[in-house]
């Protein structure tokens, strides 16, 4: 199925929940941040995410910044 | 100097000069600049991953954050609700409930939108934020803030990035007299005599970015910035003479011949 991740189309399979896509992608769970259709998830629920054809993911990371 | 602490919402921090980290040319520069520094609270943004380059590296795995106190900001958000949806972003991406606020207003100032600022202080702190806003010298907004519950201010010295330094003193002045929440100075510091008179002045904590990360030499200037805010905190418990138009001369006059 078809998903959206950081902007960018993404096909991943069907069942995929929100820990086997940062696994796909080699990120630490421990250091990001996912909103699924605008909606933050706690990092607790992110093996019960279920992701649907269509879903829009974002994933954020702290990075350098000042003010 | 070791048992002058800040505390803020029942956290202590051992240095009171905090530093961003942005505009580094690494992250090894980033690493070494922050330790001579000797800053324990650090600044960073939250922004997408990069998911094309997956070597791309991580900011804390050069900052540990056991070691630090990460201040996640809500830099480049200009409305209410996106500073509010990236303060959450961040809470979900760290492990604490502390965020330097941001709203801003305008693109050339990146002056704040107090109004703005003040609304969504006041979600997030229903939230169990600890919000730490970066306001304007405004000692009016400063006080609607610590009254809604903001355990610290961070007004502006001048326009982040301009290395202009202080440029309403007695704004300042005023702000560190009315509040009674620790007061820390943040952006446009540009040399080390800026964050050494904020010191002076009184303010609790200094914090800058670009007045390190933009030196020609930013591990020098890093540590330039540690001993500025320690002596000026140091000259400010210390307390000042007053100022006169005249002399008074420091050699007695008894015993001349």
């Amino acid at each position: 199925m078809r998903i959206q991740v950081n902007g960018e189309p993404r096909q991943v399979c069907e069942e995929i929940n929100v820990t086997d896509l940062l696994r796909d992608l080699q990120l630490n769970v421990e250091r990001v941040a996912v909103e699924v259709n605008l909606e933050i998830l706690d990092r607790r629920d992110f093996d019960a995410k279920t992701l649907q054809e269509g879903d829009r993911i974002e994933i954020l990371s702290f990075i350098g910044g000042g003010t | 100097m070791s048992d002058d602490r800040l505390t803020i919402a029942g956290r202590e921090f051992r240095s009171r000069l905090w530093v961003g980290t942005g505009k580094y040319k690494d992250f090894v520069e980033t690493k070494k600049a922050i330790e001579t520094s000797g800053a324990d609270v650090v600044t960073v943004a939250v922004r997408r991953v990069n998911i094309t380059d997956r070597n791309s590296e991580n900011l804390l795995d050069y900052l540990d954050p056991k070691q630090y106190t990460i201040l996640p900001n809500t830099a480049g958000c200009y409305t209410v609700e996106d500073a509010v949806r990236y303060a959450r972003l961040a809470r979900a991406a760290g492990v604490s409930d502390l965020v330097k606020l941001e709203v801003i207003g305008d693109e050339r100032t990146l002056f704040p939108d107090t109004a703005g600022l003040i609304e969504a202080a006041r979600i997030l702190i229903k939230e169990g934020f600890v919000v730490l806003p970066y306001t304007n010298d405004d000692p009016i907004v400063a006080q609607k803030l610590v009254d809604i519950g903001c355990p610290a201010v961070m007004p502006l010295a001048a326009p982040i990035g301009s290395g202009l330094g202080i440029r309403n003193p007695y704004n300042l002045k005023i702000i560190l007299e009315t509040v009674n929440v620790p007061v820390i100075v943040d952006a446009g510091v540009g040399t080390a005599s800026d964050a050494a008179l904020a010191m002076e002045y009184g303010a609790d904590a200094v914090l800058m970015n670009t007045a390190i990360a933009g030196a020609r030499e930013p591990i020098a200037m890093a540590e330039a910035m540690k001993y500025a805010v320690e002596a000026g905190r140091l000259a400010y418990k210390a307390g000042r003479i007053p100022r006169k138009l005249y002399a008074t001369a420091s050699s007695p006059i008894e015993g001349m011949l």
